[in-house]
């Protein structure tokens, strides 16, 4: 098997999905660090981007992906299409990010 | 009296320092949109027939900006009469287009040429509004990056490059 394929489309141009496995999903609940926070706060009052927050959301929507990636390998897939993802703020200062796909065989 | 003074004093300062930093991040999108120009990206869920594409990988990017004290007191102001809070338009419209601008450069140097099936999706991060706590939205903006042949024999179908959004 080579190279897992992820894309957010139905199908994977070039490849053939030869089975379904089923809905995959992975999520994470990150806090935010008291440093990273104090230096946001500064940020806060003369805006523009806050690259801690940045990093620590891709960061963790990483960790979500390569969840939902090892429950499709799990299952034997080799692929997952039509990846969606979603956050919601759980409580304040957290956030849930969360991934779901079709997991797939492609050839 | 004291308080009044130091808050005027910041209103101020941060007047000019967020009109600074939206104008200097306005100019540099400008400079980017027109550097990606001819990277074609839509958000069709699937590749129009005639395009001539091979392999397909995911790219996400995100940011996370912020709002200045200036603009945050004056939305503070708006909630009272109501209408359109002025202020938040243009730090909404500035992280989206960074992020797009962030998924084709991500793209680009892994070898893609187009993106498809771009999706934007939006969240507060610390959801305060008051002018002491953080408050940030970010902007997730996630697509299919797919490399296709425009020198393709077959294809006499010419893909017309939008111009970028100017403002």
């Amino acid at each position: 098997m080579n190279e897992f394929l992820v894309s957010n489309t139905e199908s994977i141009p070039g490849k053939t999905i030869v089975e379904f496995y089923g809905v995959v999903t992975g999520s994470t609940v990150r806090a935010k660090h008291v440093g990273k926070d104090i230096l946001a706060s500064f940020k806060n009052i003369v805006g523009g981007e806050l690259k801690n927050y940045t990093e620590l959301l891709q960061e963790a929507r990483q960790e979500a992906i390569s969840r939902m990636l090892s429950q499709a390998k799990g299952m034997g897939a080799n692929g997952v299409i039509n990846v969606r993802f979603s956050t919601s703020s759980i409580a304040q200062g957290a956030a849930e990010l969360f991934a779901y796909g079709t997991a797939v065989r492609v050839e | 009296m004291a308080q009044l003074i130091a808050t005027l004093i910041m209103l101020l300062l941060t007047f000019v320092t967020g009109n600074l930093i939206e104008r200097r991040h306005y100019k540099k999108i400008k400079m980017r949109e027109t550097k990606f120009k001819d990277m074609l990206t839509t958000n069709f869920e699937n590749i129009p027939y005639d395009w001539n594409a091979s392999e397909a990988r995911l790219v996400t990017s995100n940011v996370v900006i912020s709002l200045d004290y200036f603009k945050r007191f004056v939305a503070n102001l708006r909630k009272v009469f109501g209408g359109n809070i002025v202020t938040y338009e243009p730090l909404l419209d500035r992280a989206r287009r960074e992020a797009i601008l962030r998924l084709k450069e991500k793209a680009r140097a892994r070898g893609y040429n187009a993106i498809i099936n771009l999706r934007l999706e939006t969240s507060q991060i610390a959801n305060s509004l008051t002018p002491k706590q953080t408050a940030g939205v970010e902007i997730l903006a996630y697509g299919t990056a797919i490399k296709i042949n425009l020198n393709n024999d077959n294809t006499d179908v010419k893909i017309p490059i939008p111009e970028p959004l100017i403002q």
